[in-house]
């Protein structure tokens, strides 16, 4: 076994297990740091695969900010389990057959079948200086280029309606809103007006002796 | 519009950043003025208000009549007297203890005292380590106002034309 | 330059034996100096805050305090450790791991002269803001393993915080790719040679200031430090910590504030190249400064900067930080990113050619 071997399995065992503790963990936030986890080892292998584009591009978005935000939520909040343990008899058998038709499908599509050396070839082993960033990256703008231009339209739709759906505003009457640009651009003129006083000397206060006389 | 293109100048070649900037810079390079405590000192006022003392009169009579106002007018209550009668029949303190944990060195003891006997020093140079010597009692504050007679005298002649 | 060593062992050694003790001692060829760099750094902030709030800042331990990181890494060091009540005592211990472990990693792909370099990867620019992003981990577990308001406070903080600035700082990378047509810190180093007014600084000018500002906030310094923010929320999310774990978060900071100096010399000053090339008089001048000699001159003058804004500038508030983030840093990155295109399609100055 040589010492990428070693890493593949090594990475690989990882991902397994970490995998399995996200869906068996108790804790919610540790199920989302095992998820990290899982993250980290997948974009290992797929680094080890000479994908060093995608297993960085994974860990920048998937670890770097949405499992971040998942974070932020799932800290906080406050799951009695208990109650949420509730009818899981009742419930486990529609349950296991969504498992098992799910399963099955992927059995169909990614199965044994479609992989091994058999089915793909030997993977090319490609020179140090070979950019996997440009091997994507050319297909993308010109074969997908419809494709990918939709996808990124598809996503302006969310980031649009996820903002039009929580953007609230009050009236002003009842919330007192700072208009930053309005802050930025008042000057020391407009809030203060300088004086011209002339200077008096203060009289030294007379003593009590001299008071009484 | 004048006022709109001179606030965007303003705005993003970040001018104000730079002035700011620029006076701390200029700080760097100004002298210091740190004073370095225990090689250098600062001055002390007549009036600051340090350790405690007793003082005595000229001819060695300890000045303190057991008047209490001290023991009164103390915030803290840091102050314990008990008074008897001489032989000679004046009436002096058996006992002057003060707290030094609970001093608040605010000086009403001395303002109060009708004869000057307890005074606070320049000395604030001073330590306890252990609970026991933290109380101050009549003997070891007549000792410390006999050891700084000289400046307590010319601090309070000082400060004199003031009272 | 280690390839030699790893030959020598693996005569008679076993091969992984020997990739093994090659990879250690290059690690620790690199973290050790950054390491001694991160504790005089903190006492030159001291000192160089004190300078400016006209003070001397620390200057009893050794000579003018030149001891001073030392006396401060043994009382953290023999600091008790105190764990809170009901808190998540492996995660607890766990976070400042997380936080030290890529402000560690980054600086395999950091080279610091020609062909120094631990790791030499075609990605280089990805790797590092990848690594990086992994550091809020950090701050986010601490502050909920903490079991404590103010630490949770300073988490959420912390982590609204660097994802906002991370966009920034990813588009302000993107128009160094574009300019350079590579992702490798030798090869954007080496695009960068030929003078001074060849340096990604000129063309790049926005982006360098917004790279450089979204260091400052993904490095939680002054003027963005809301997460620590000791004015309203304590310390942030390292309230509960003591000792060498504090110790820990504060490495990592520091370490962290040093690779952002170096990444942005390495991308927009030229890196180790020397200011004066091509000026005839000058360049025999300073022939014999070495590669890394530049290169530490820019950087220590990036880290002095750091000191610097910090003893300027008063905190920004949370609303003002987040708007500045996505009103000002974001559209500007995007605006820049179009007139770099249109730079290259024109083949502006010396950059483009």
């Amino acid at each position: 076994m040589t010492f990428e071997q070693f890493i593949f399995y090594l990475l690989g065992a990882m991902a397994v297990i970490s995998g399995l503790m996200v869906i068996t963990v108790k804790n919610p936030v540790k199920a989302a740091l095992w998820l990290v986890l899982a993250f980290i080892s997948t974009a290992g292998v797929w680094i080890m695969a000479q994908a060093e584009f995608l297993g960085l591009v994974l860990i920048l978005v998937y670890v770097g900010a949405v499992m971040v935000l998942f974070l932020f939520v799932v800290m906080m909040l406050d799951i009695n389990l208990a109650q949420m343990k509730e009818g899981f008899t009742k419930y486990l058998p529609l349950g296991a057959i969504a498992a098992i038709a799910t399963f099955a499908m992927m059995y169909m599509v990614l199965g044994p079948a479609h992989f091994g050396l058999e089915v793909t070839g030997n993977p090319v082993q490609h020179p140090a200086d070979y950019s996997n960033t440009k091997a994507i990256a050319v297909p993308l703008y010109t074969t997908h280029a419809y494709a990918f231009v939709l996808a990124a339209v598809l996503l302006l739709v969310g980031i649009v309606a996820a903002i039009a759906l929580t953007l609230r505003r009050r009236a002003p009457k009842e919330v007192l809103y700072q208009d930053i640009n309005k802050q930025n651009r008042t000057s020391a003129k407009d809030r203060l007006t300088m004086v011209k006083m002339e200077a008096v000397v203060e009289k030294p206060v007379a003593s009590k002796e001299e008071e009484g006389k | 519009m004048v006022k709109f293109i001179q606030h965007q100048v303003k705005t993003w070649g970040l001018t104000e950043l730079f002035k700011g900037m620029a006076l701390t810079g200029k700080y760097l390079f100004k002298k210091k003025i740190t004073v370095r405590y225990p090689e250098e000192k600062t001055p002390l006022s007549p009036r600051f208000r340090g350790h405690h003392a007793l003082r005595r009169y000229e001819n060695g009579e300890e000045r303190c009549i057991a008047c209490k106002l001290c023991e009164a007018v103390c915030p803290a209550n840091a102050i314990t007297i008990d008074s008897e009668e001489r032989e000679d029949g004046s009436r002096r303190t058996t006992r002057y203890d003060i707290d030094m944990f609970k001093c608040i060195y605010c000086g009403f003891c001395e303002e109060a005292c009708p004869v000057d006997a307890i005074v606070e020093t320049r000395v604030f140079e001073y330590e306890f380590q252990e609970r026991g010597p933290h109380i101050m009692t009549k003997d070891k504050l007549l000792a410390f106002g006999d050891k700084h007679e000289k400046q307590i005298a010319a601090d309070r002649a000082a400060d004199a034309k003031y009272r | 330059m280690f390839d030699a060593l790893q030959a020598f062992l693996s005569g008679f050694l076993y091969d992984w034996l020997a990739v093994l003790i090659t990879l250690v001692i290059q690690a620790v060829a690199v973290i050790l100096p950054i390491m001694l760099a991160v504790a005089w750094l903190t006492y030159a902030e001291r000192k160089v805050i004190g300078y400016m709030q006209v003070r001397m800042g620390p200057n009893r331990v050794g000579p003018g305090g030149w001891l001073q990181p030392i006396a401060d890494a043994l009382k953290l060091m023999t600091k008790e450790v105190i764990f809170p009540n009901q808190s998540n005592k492996f995660l607890f211990i766990v976070a400042p791991v997380l936080s030290i472990a890529p402000a560690v990693a980054v600086w395999a792909v950091i080279p610091f002269s020609p062909e120094v370099v631990v790791s030499d990867i075609n990605a280089g620019i990805l790797y590092v803001l990848a690594v990086s992003s992994i550091l809020v981990y950090g701050t986010i577990i601490a502050g909920w393993a903490s079991n404590s308001k103010y630490a949770f406070l300073g988490a959420l903080r912390g982590s609204a915080q660097k994802i906002s600035y991370e966009i920034a700082m990813g588009f302000a990378l993107v128009t160094v790719l574009m300019i350079a047509g590579s992702m490798n810190l030798q090869e954007i180093v080496e695009g960068q040679q030929g003078g001074i007014w060849h340096w990604y600084l000129l063309p790049l000018l926005p982006m360098f200031v917004v790279y450089f500002l979204s260091g400052l906030a993904e490095t939680n310094r002054t003027p963005f430090d809301i997460v620590e923010g000791e004015a309203e929320i304590v310390a942030g999310f390292h309230v509960e910590y003591s000792g060498m774990t504090f110790g820990v978060f504060m490495l990592a900071e520091y370490a962290m504030m040093i690779l952002i100096s170096f990444m942005t010399a390495i991308m927009f000053l030229g890196g180790w190249l020397s200011p004066f090339e091509g000026i005839p008089l000058l360049e025999t001048l300073f022939a014999w400064v070495p590669a890394f000699g530049w290169l530490a001159f820019k950087v220590s003058f990036l880290l002095f900067v750091f000191l610097w804004l910090r003893a300027t500038f008063p905190r920004y508030r949370y609303d003002q930080l987040m708007r500045l983030g996505w009103k000002v840093l974001i559209p500007v990155t995007i605006v820049w990113v179009f007139v770099v295109g249109a730079m290259q399609y024109f083949k502006v100055g010396p950059w483009f050619n």
